[in-house]
Formats: C-alpha cells, sequence, structure tokens
C-alpha cells in the first residue's frame, strides 16, 4: 500500500513536470503561451499551492496572505537595489523575510481560530497595505510602487566588477536574463519543487497531524496534543510559500506595488484555491491558472475583434452575437468571472478538481466509486 | 466556453516553436542589444503594425478608461485614412498621408489596466509578448503611468502615457520610452495662481485635503508653492486615505480652522466625494474672515463634474483641454467623435487621441518604427492645430508644453454636457519651467 | 469642544451604516448559518433603487441646443415640472425620501429570490463554498448595474429643505456657528430608527420569537414542528431591506456607483466579527464604536502623535479587541470558530 502510494506520488509529480514544462506548446491553442501569462500561471501556482498548505490541509481561512507576497516583493527588489541584480540572494532573502514576517503574525492570529484568525490575518494584512501605500513611503516608495534605478549601490555586483550598462540593468541568473521563456522556465522549476515538496509535507506525519487539526483540533487538545506548534509551522511554510512568489513576481518584472497586499489580492488567492478544490493537490494551481487567464485574456477581447472574430456570419447576426458577447469580455471579463465562480461552486462541489474526478469516476462506471463520501470534502462545522 | 479563433496569431505560433528550439537563449538575441534595425517587434514586411490600448476597464475609472479606448479607435481610423480624419485636417507639421503609417495599416489590442500597476504591466506585456505592438498607450493614474514606463524602457517599446498629472511622470520617474502629453501638477499651480489671485485676492488662507500617495503630495506641493507665493497663508495640509468613502471626519476641523479657502486634492470618486460633502457641510455659504468661502479643485474633469452634479457649479479648477474649445483642431476632434459616438469627448480621450496621432505621425517622420529613431522624432517636436495651441514635446523630460485651461463648474449649463466653462486660457509661457527642478534621468535610446 | 462633538457625530453617522450592514449579515449569519459576501452588494442595490427612481422621475423632454453641432446636446426639462409645475419640482426634489418606498419592496424581492434561488442550496455546504458562490453574485451584480449605469458615481441630492447645515451650537450649549449638516442628522435618526424597529420585531413578535429561538438553536425549534426555514427565508428578506434602506439614505453622503457595495464588505465583515459573531447588539455596538474610533483618529491632534493612524484604525483596534476579548464583543462561544 505505502510503496504503491509512494509510487503514484512519483507518477504524478512527473506528469506535473512535464506538464509545466511544456505549457509552452499546450496553451498554444487557446492563446495563453507567451512568457508573462506563464509566469503568472507558475508564480500563482505557486502562490495558491502555499495558501492551501494552511487553509486545505489545515483548514485555517487566511484573508491575509498577500501580504506576505508583497513583503517576498519588496525584499527581492531591495536585494536587487542594495546587493546584486542575481536573483538567487532575492529569492532567498524574499522567502526568508515572508517567513519572518509569517511568523510574527502568525504567532499573534493563530490565537483564535475559524472567522476570527481569518479577521486577524485580514487587518495585519490590511493595515501593511494602507501603511505601504501612504506612511511607509520611503521603504516602499508609495503609490508609484519600489523600482530599480540605475544609481542604486548593487554593492556584490560592484565588488564583482560588474560593469553597469547604459540603462537600467536585468535580473539575471548568473548571467541568464530572467526576462521571457527563461523567466518562465525558472518560475516553472520552481513550481515544480515547490509542488514536491507540498506532495511530501501531505504525505508526511507532519501532513498528517495538519489534517488532524482540520478534522478535529478539540479531540487533539484533549488527548494532550499541542497543536499551536503545528499551526504556526504550516502558517509560516504557506507564508514562505507567498514570500517565493512574491519575489518570483520581482524576479520577472523588478517593481513592486502596495496593491499586491491588499485584500482583493488576499481574496484572490482565496477563490484560487477553492475554485480548483481546496485541500487537493492540483487544484490550487489549476484555480490560479483558471483567474489569471480569464484576468489575461478575457479582458482583452473588444468588439471589433468579437465582430471580425464572427465575420463569417451572416451581418444582421455577427453584430447581436458579437455585441452579445461583448458583454462578457473585454471591459465586461468580471463579470464573466463571477459568473464562472457560481457555476462552478453550484455544479462542482469541491472545485473543479473534484469536478473532474467525478466526471472520471462517471465514465468509468465503477460500482465502488459512487459512494459520495469517498469525493466529499470534510465540511468545517458550525 | 467560447473560443475565439482570432485570439492567437502567427506570432504566437512563431513564438512557441522559439521557445522550443532555443527556449533559454532566444529572448536574449530577439531583446537586447539588438544589431543594426533588428530590435523588438520590428513589423518587418507585416502588412499591418499593432498598436496597444492598455485603459482602465474596470475599476473606478472604467468610464474614463472607455471613453479613451473611443478616442484611441477613432486616431486609429484617422491615421489609416478611413472616416473624415479629425485633427489629421489641423495638425502642422504633418508626416502623415493618411495611408497608415509608412504604408502599414494600424490595428490595435486592448487590456485593461484595472487602475493596478500590476494588472496594467501584466497586460502590457501581453500586447508586447504575444500581440507584438509597437507601441502602446493609455492609462489614468499616474502610479500605473509610471509602471508602465519604466515597463516601457525595459522592454523597449515606447509607452505613450493618457492620463497621468503627477509631475513625478516627467520629472523623478521620467523615462526615455515615455512620453506624456497631459498637463502635470505644476502647470496646473502656474495656472491656477493668477487667477485665484484676481478671484480671491492676495490675503487668503488656505487649507488643503490630499489624497495620501505621491500624486496628491506632487499636487498639494505645487499649488501651495503658488498660493504662498501669491501670499497666501497655508493653515493646514491634511492628508486622507486613498478611497475614504466618507470624508466628514476631515472636513468638519476645515469649519473652525480660520481658513476661508479648501483646496482638494483628490480625483476622480475621491474627488467626487469630498466635494460633495464639502458643499453639504455649508462650506459653499460660509463666511470666513469677512470673506466668502471658497472651493478650489485644482484637476478637473468632465466625468468627475458630472459625478458632482450641482456641487460643481462655480468652483475653479484646471485643465488639459475641454470639447466647448473653438480652435480648429478641437472643432476637428469634437466633430468626429460626437459624430461617431453621439456625445463629446473627455479631456482624457483628447490627450489619448492626440498621443497616438503624434506616435503615428513621429514614425512617419522617421521613416522607422526603429524606436530609438522615432523617439528622436518625438523630442523637441513642436506642433499646433491639435487643441492646445502650439505645442512643444519638451527633449529633456518628454513633456508637452501647451496653453492650460482654467475652468469653472457652469452656474447656466445650456446642455448635458456643459458642465465646465473655460475662465481663462493660460498660454504656455506662464507654466514652463526649468527641467532641472525635478531632477530625474532619461535612460539610454538603447534599451 | 465643539470639535470633539463634531467627530462624535460624523463617527455616529459612519457608525450607522457600519451599523445597519452589520446588522443584516448579522441576521443571515446567526439564523442561516451562511456567510454572504454579496450583502454588500444588497447595499449597493438599495442605492440603486434610488438612482432609478430619480432616473424615473427626472424623466425629461429635451430641448436641443442648437449652438451644439457636432452631436445632440440636449437641456433636459422634466416632464413632471411641465406637467405639475412646482408641485413636479418638489417630487422630484424628494426623491432619496420616495425610494424607501421603492427600495422595501424591491429589496425584500431580491432578498427572497436570492434565498429561494441560490443560498438555500448551500446551507450544508462548507463556508468556503458559500464564500464562492456569494462572492460570485456579487461580482455578476455589481457589473450588471455597471453596464446599465455606467462606472461613474452618479449624484443624489438631498430634499432642498435637508440640504444645508443645522446650527447645532445651541443645542449643546456651544454658542452658534457650530454646524452640521441636516441630511447626516436625518441619517443618523433613520439608521437608529431601523435598528429599533429590527430588534422590537425580533423581541416583540412571535415571529421573531421563534428566529430568535432558532438563532440559538435550530434543530430544537425545527423538532418542536415549526417551519424554521420559511422564516429564515423572511430574515434573509429583511436582511436584504436593512441593507438596501441603508444604501438609498446614504446615498447623498455618498453619490452611488457600482463597487460601493465591495468597498463596504470588507470593512462590514470587520464589524461583525469585531461585535461578536451571531451577536446582534454586538454588531451594532461595534459598528458605532468603529465609526466614532475613526472620526477621532483622523483628527490633526492625533495624527500629529501617530502619524497614518487614521489609515489603520479599524484594524488595530479589530486586532486589539479580538486579542482581548476571543469572541468579539459580544459573541457566543462556538460560533464561527472552527
Amino acid at each position: 500500500m505505502q510503496s504503491q502510494n509512494a509510487r503514484q506520488d512519483i507518477i504524478l509529480s512527473a506528469l506535473f513536470s512535464v506538464a509545466v514544462l511544456t505549457m509552452p506548446i499546450w496553451l498554444q491553442p487557446i492563446g495563453a503561451a507567451y512568457p508573462d501569462l506563464m509566469q503568472k500561471f507558475a508564480i500563482f501556482g505557486l502562490f495558491a499551492i502555499g495558501f492551501n498548505i494552511l487553509f486545505g490541509f489545515t483548514g485555517y481561512l487566511s484573508f491575509g496572505h498577500a501580504a506576505f507576497l508583497g513583503v517576498g516583493s519588496y525584499t527581492a527588489v531591495w536585494s536587487f537595489k542594495l546587493l546584486t541584480m542575481n536573483v538567487i540572494p532575492a529569492v532567498i532573502f524574499g522567502t526568508l523575510m515572508a517567513g519572518i514576517f509569517a511568523a510574527l503574525i502568525g504567532f499573534i492570529s493563530l490565537r483564535r481560530s475559524g472567522i476570527y484568525f481569518s479577521i486577524l490575518t485580514l487587518a495585519f494584512a490590511q493595515m501593511s497595505y494602507n501603511l505601504a501605500y501612504s506612511v511607509l513611503t520611503p521603504i516602499t516608495n508609495g503609490e508609484t510602487g519600489l523600482q530599480l534605478r540605475q544609481q542604486d549601490p548593487r554593492v556584490i555586483d560592484q565588488a564583482l566588477g560588474v560593469v553597469p550598462e547604459a540603462g537600467l540593468p536585468v535580473t539575471n541568473l548568473f548571467g541568464f536574463e530572467m526576462q521571457g521563456y527563461t523567466g518562465f522556465y525558472f518560475c516553472a522549476i520552481l513550481l515544480i519543487i515547490g509542488f514536491i515538496i507540498a506532495l511530501r509535507i501531505a504525505r508526511s506525519p507532519f501532513g498528517m497531524m495538519l489534517s488532524a487539526i482540520k478534522s478535529n483540533q478539540n479531540r487533539l487538545n484533549y488527548i494532550g496534543v499541542n497543536t499551536r506548534p503545528y499551526t504556526l509551522a504550516a502558517f509560516v511554510i504557506s507564508g514562505m510559500y507567498a514570500g517565493l512568489a512574491g519575489s518570483l513576481m520581482a524576479v520577472t518584472d523588478p517593481l513592486a506595488g502596495a496593491e499586491r497586499m491588499q485584500w482583493t489580492a488576499s481574496g484572490e488567492v482565496v477563490l484560487m484555491t477553492i475554485l480548483g478544490g481546496a485541500g487537493t493537490l492540483l487544484g490550487p494551481v489549476l484555480g490560479a491558472a483558471i483567474i489569471k487567464y480569464f484576468e489575461n485574456i478575457f479582458s482583452s477581447f473588444h468588439e471589433a475583434a468579437l465582430l471580425s472574430a464572427f465575420d463569417f456570419l451572416p451581418d444582421w447576426l455577427a453584430e447581436p452575437v458579437a455585441s452579445v458577447l461583448g458583454l462578457f469580455v473585454g471591459e465586461g471579463w468580471h463579470l464573466t468571472l463571477g459568473a464562472v465562480f457560481m457555476l462552478i461552486v453550484i455544479f462542482m462541489p469541491g472545485g473543479v478538481i473534484e469536478g473532474l474526478n467525478k466526471l472520471v469516476s462517471l465514465v468509468r462506471r465503477r460500482p465502488d466509486d459512487t459512494a459520495p463520501a469517498a469525493v466529499q470534502q470534510p465540511h468545517s462545522a458550525e | 466556453m467560447v473560443k475565439f479563433p482570432n485570439g492567437f496569431s502567427r506570432r504566437t505560433v512563431l513564438k512557441g516553436g522559439a521557445a522550443l528550439t532555443g527556449a533559454a537563449m532566444a529572448p536574449t538575441v530577439f531583446v537586447r542589444h539588438a544589431f543594426g534595425a533588428e530590435f523588438r517587434n520590428n513589423p518587418g514586411s507585416n502588412a499591418t503594425v499593432p498598436f496597444g490600448f492598455n485603459v482602465p476597464q474596470t475599476g473606478a475609472y472604467a468610464d474614463e478608461g472607455a471613453d479613451e479606448l473611443r478616442a484611441y479607435q477613432l486616431a486609429v481610423k484617422h491615421i489609416n485614412g478611413e472616416g473624415d480624419g479629425g485633427m489629421l485636417n489641423t495638425m502642422t507639421p504633418k508626416a502623415l498621408k493618411g495611408n497608415g503609417i509608412l504604408g502599414k495599416k494600424v490595428t490595435y489590442v486592448t487590456g485593461d489596466t484595472q487602475t493596478k500597476s500590476d494588472a496594467a504591466r501584466a497586460s502590457a506585456r501581453r500586447m508586447i509578448e504575444k500581440d507584438g505592438v509597437i507601441m502602446y498607450s493609455g492609462g489614468s493614474s499616474s502610479g500605473v503611468a509610471i509602471a508602465q514606463q519604466s515597463l516601457a524602457q525595459e522592454m523597449g517599446i515606447v509607452f505613450m502615457c493618457g492620463l497621468t498629472h503627477s509631475n513625478d511622470t516627467t520629472g523623478k520617474d521620467k523615462r526615455r520610452y515615455g512620453f506624456r502629453h497631459f498637463f502635470n501638477a505644476y502647470m496646473s499651480g502656474a495656472a491656477l495662481g493668477p487667477v485665484l489671485e484676481k478671484e480671491m485676492g492676495a490675503d487668503r488662507r488656505a487649507y488643503h485635503l490630499t489624497a495620501d500617495y505621491t500624486w496628491g503630495w506632487t499636487q498639494e506641493e505645487s499649488i501651495k508653492n503658488t498660493t504662498e507665493g501669491l501670499g497666501w497663508e497655508t493653515v493646514a495640509a491634511v492628508k486622507t486615505p486613498l478611497g475614504a468613502g466618507d470624508f466628514s471626519q476631515y472636513i468638519t476641523p476645515v469649519l473652525n480652522s480660520g481658513a476661508d479657502v479648501l483646496i482638494l486634492n483628490h480625483y476622480g470618486k475621491d474627488m467626487v466625494n469630498s466635494l460633495t460633502q464639502a458643499v453639504q457641510f455649508g462650506l459653499r455659504d460660509k463666511q470666513a474672515n469677512g470673506k466668502n468661502f471658497e472651493i478650489v479643485v485644482p484637476l478637473f474633469s468632465r466625468l468627475m463634474a458630472q459625478g458632482a452634479g450641482e456641487n460643481i457649479k462655480g468652483i475653479l479648477g484646471s485643465t488639459n483641454w475641454n470639447w466647448s474649445l473653438q480652435d480648429a483642431g478641437s472643432q476637428a476632434f469634437v466633430k468626429s467623435f460626437g459624430q461617431e459616438y453621439g456625445f463629446p469627448p473627455s479631456q482624457a480621450a483628447h490627450t489619448c487621441y492626440v498621443q497616438a496621432l503624434l506616435y503615428a505621425n513621429a514614425c512617419e517622420t522617421a521613416g522607422t518604427f526603429y524606436p530609438p529613431e522615432v523617439i528622436k522624432a518625438l523630442e523637441g517636436f513642436e506642433f499646433d492645430g491639435m487643441g492646445n495651441g502650439k505645442t512643444l514635446y519638451r527633449a529633456e523630460d518628454h513633456q508637452c508644453f501647451k496653453d492650460v485651461l482654467v475652468v469653472r463648474g457652469n452656474q447656466n449649463p445650456t446642455s448635458q454636457f456643459d458642465l465646465l466653462e473655460v475662465v481663462q486660457e493660460v498660454p504656455r509661457s506662464q507654466v514652463e519651467y526649468d527641467p532641472s527642478i525635478f531632477g530625474g534621468e532619461l535612460g539610454p535610446y538603447e534599451a | 469642544m465643539d470639535a470633539i462633538l463634531l467627530q462624535i457625530l460624523n463617527g455616529l453617522d459612519k457608525g450607522g451604516a457600519y451599523a445597519l450592514i452589520a446588522l443584516g449579515l448579522t441576521l443571515i449569519f446567526g439564523t442561516l448559518g451562511v456567510v454572504n459576501f454579496a450583502h454588500g452588494a444588497l447595499f449597493m442595490l438599495g442605492a440603486f433603487c434610488a438612482v432609478s427612481l430619480q432616473q424615473l422621475l427626472t424623466l425629461s423632454k429635451r430641448i436641443k441646443d442648437e449652438s451644439v453641432t457636432f452631436f445632440d446636446a440636449y437641456k433636459e426639462v422634466p416632464y413632471l415640472k411641465i406637467w405639475f409645475g412646482d408641485f413636479g419640482d418638489t417630487i422630484i426634489d424628494y426623491s432619496v425620501p420616495l425610494a424607501i418606498i421603492l427600495a422595501i419592496p424591491v429589496m425584500l424581492l431580491i432578498g427572497l429570490a436570492m434565498e429561494r434561488g441560490l443560498i438555500r442550496f448551500f446551507y450544508k455546504r462548507s463556508h468556503a463554498e458559500q464564500i464562492l458562490v456569494t462572492f460570485g453574485l456579487a461580482i455578476v451584480l455589481q457589473e450588471i448595474i455597471k453596464a446599465i449605469f455606467g462606472a461613474n458615481p452618479i449624484p443624489q441630492p438631498p430634499p432642498d429643505v435637508v440640504a444645508g447645515s443645522a446650527d447645532i451650537g445651541l443645542l449643546f450649549g456651544l454658542g452658534q456657528g457650530v454646524v452640521y449638516p441636516w441630511w447626516r442628522l436625518v441619517y443618523l435618526a433613520f439608521s437608529l430608527v431601523v435598528i429599533g424597529l429590527v430588534f422590537a420585531f425580533l423581541q416583540f413578535t412571535t415571529f421573531g420569537m421563534v428566529v430568535r429561538a432558532g438563532m440559538q438553536d435550530r434543530e430544537t425549534v425545527g423538532l418542536l414542528g415549526i417551519n424554521i426555514e420559511r422564516r429564515f427565508t423572511i430574515v434573509f428578506g429583511i436582511a436584504a431591506v436593512v441593507a438596501g434602506l441603508a444604501g438609498v439614505m446614504y446615498t447623498p453622503i455618498l453619490p452611488p456607483d457600482y463597487h460601493m457595495g465591495m468597498d463596504f464588505l470588507v470593512l462590514s465583515f470587520v464589524v461583525v466579527v469585531v461585535g461578536g459573531m451571531g451577536s446582534l447588539p454586538g454588531a451594532v455596538t461595534a459598528g458605532f464604536l468603529l465609526g466614532i474610533l475613526q472620526s477621532f483618529a483622523s483628527m490633526t491632534e492625533v495624527k500629529a502623535i501617530i502619524p497614518g493612524i487614521d489609515q489603520i484604525i479599524i484594524y488595530l483596534v479589530a486586532v486589539v479587541i479580538l486579542l482581548v476579548r476571543p469572541r468579539g464583543l459580544l459573541g457566543r462561544k462556538g460560533v464561527m470558530e472552527s
């Protein structure tokens, strides 16, 4: 049993890696195979995987995870400004700094559970956002966002005698510039590593403890288990994932803005995770990709493009079709997103992954798979 | 889900191919240290050349963004020689021939900035990486404009700013690849100064409410410099959080502060709310220091005036352009826009329309799309017939210098669009300044 | 002294809006166990009831402005004014208060439709899924409003009689010249009345008694053979009406736009939680408390000591209260804690 599970995990990881690395090919037909969007898929996939460790595995719904994303970004940009354009220190410091913040905020917030915990995390994140936007401008550059400058010290680069080019320096990994497809592959490899770590966590005794906390924390407390170190560890790990995602945002696009920390950004990762399937391993990555796809592709259609897309239809039909569809794309992409949220949650309880699982078992028609208990999520108790 | 056959182009397929073959090295060859005339998104022998229009389509500035998009669509038509030609008939000097740019028809793609730097940059990168745009433009916020023009520098694609009013855009954050036609906070101050003095005298006590982010600060600073130069005293300058909604807690202290002028350094929804509420608190009817209490809104727009309704009446401010102007360029533009859409363009639409035309014209002049040459054609370009009198794109900071309008909320509008009356067209010479006062560094021509 | 009085009034006013929204949220949560992220959208829909009525009343005869040649510009004269003269003007002037009459049935219907059509299928689902579906609904609702009314705020002036400021100084013995907008006083009184009505309804009617019992122990009430479901549906309708009325009356203070619901959503959740989940008095108390604290934190004197405090005060207070009182001000044990 154990070894079979291990084999399944290896197959899963391998399939995941292949799927991620071949994104430039199979995303082609849906128009998503360009570096920036694929970078976003990988980065927000990481963010959601990390969030899922806290929410999906442990059952704690944080509404302030964007704060760690922001901290990761700011730290990474400062690393570019002060130390070096090499991305390794930026990623390490970004992740660590987010971990420290997560430890502080987690230590306080985890004193409460349920919605009280959610509101505490929300409050910390909103305070970070509001301060970063205004009072902390010397550190964050406020509304404009923290940017690189030609005159930045970059002490390590300077000590190594890197000749500053004309223009802004570019983030690099020992000479490989972290833009375009190289940037994507860097993010993709980290996404795969992050996925495998999450998988290992889920299978480890620590992961078992987290899911025990999710199903009934009181019982654990009664039998004398102190759950706090476990929840705090889960919180810090997921905060570090967010920090890593944030520093990757800075790696691929060296600018850090405060709005990354706003509650809408925190809400977005919650939606990604639930949409894909909280508690599942692949779900959050899928949810992240769906939302980012809508944001970037659906918003880019405009009526003229729709009209030309339907020019095979007769004129009297093409115009009404284009104008009706026009409500759902371009400036109406939010409407589509909202409707998709509703449809998925109504018709696919447990998220896209659960929906797919059900579909698969329907097709297979294996009688033992029809037992709903097998796929049902443990509901949080009232 | 519906499939959109045009969502992917030949270019995406090509790029995907490049990714597969020489995955790691491809971008370095394409992007940087390009040889000769090889540059990013070179249209080469294509028959068309795409522009990217990146405007807010969701969020508080969605209506302004929609108006910008209308203007861009009109500009593309005119550049391609369709429609009545609009300002192409009045622009001088002009290289465009009404057959596209350098014989290529202009196409366009659109995107949503959401008035967020991250979203705007993601959308711009899509346009650059996927749609292969040669230039992108648009926006309704300074933070977003600055974020986009630094991206422009990194990517080597020119960005023509939309509506952005902060001094920083062409000051400390200026970029070689970013250009701004819109006026800025300094010019608002310089233009308003003499009018304020004439209308309210030299002995006034001003109270500032300022949106607590960089645009608000630069405007507060510019207006303060002007008014203090007139001899006004600044009683207080209070920062308010962005999107505060209810501003009552900031307005009540104004009542008994001894101030007799309230200056609202707010834009968009903040301005609509703070002005509406200030009027409800009776500030318009108030007497202080033996004078009528006055409210000033340094940056006005017609869309905001609509949102504030009656409260805008009689209030002074400045604006980049207004549809009621009678010069030939403005008339030509209002005519094409009005006939196309049935209502007049906003100042945001005007600046975006002009920006698209100016870029196209610069390419035609330079005889190439190669960005450094296009940039050189724009730098120092002096033109007329585009609605603001004789205008100069200053080479030192990529800021346009032109006449600025001081306007007042119309007391007796003759129609639903007649919300602002022009008090004075302040000549360009009065709002010029030395580019060195704001610092900043344009950066190199070769990105 | 008068500065403090005015800030208290500002706070009560803001608090009134928070309390009304939070009251509905708590009602829904306490009875149905549903986390309703679409509640801000209900507030927004209420505000747009006022907008719709105003646009209906000001349907206008258009007189073309001949000086504008390139497009059609009109001076608009409302038909009501043409038909009824000054009386027509008066009706238009009172469009916001009149909108209350429109908003009550409309919001009730919207509330009932929402509960029957969507929410009831989510009673047994996880809170996460409730959040996702109601958030999706909120987006859909606000996008529909945006498609109809645009994104720009739409001014809603209060009636002329209460458009100006009241001299309240004499009332409080502070001498003349201390003024406060009439409409804000009206709003404060209105919110107190609505809160009072909701409490009276729950306290003094049989219906209310059953609902309160249901909030305490739903199963037992069900076992007693009482159709609790149907009553809860009506409770949802009432919560929608309360949010909608708050929206209608707030429009003169805050010109409504399609996004206003989202702007209030997070704040009202903070209010509910600070008050204590499932506690109606808690929600009201927290609403007023946070409103007042927010006002005081914005005073220049306070900001001089702690810069930026007005940016974070609500959240800071929320953190402090939740750390001192684990279940908010008046929350019950075991509600939404796991």
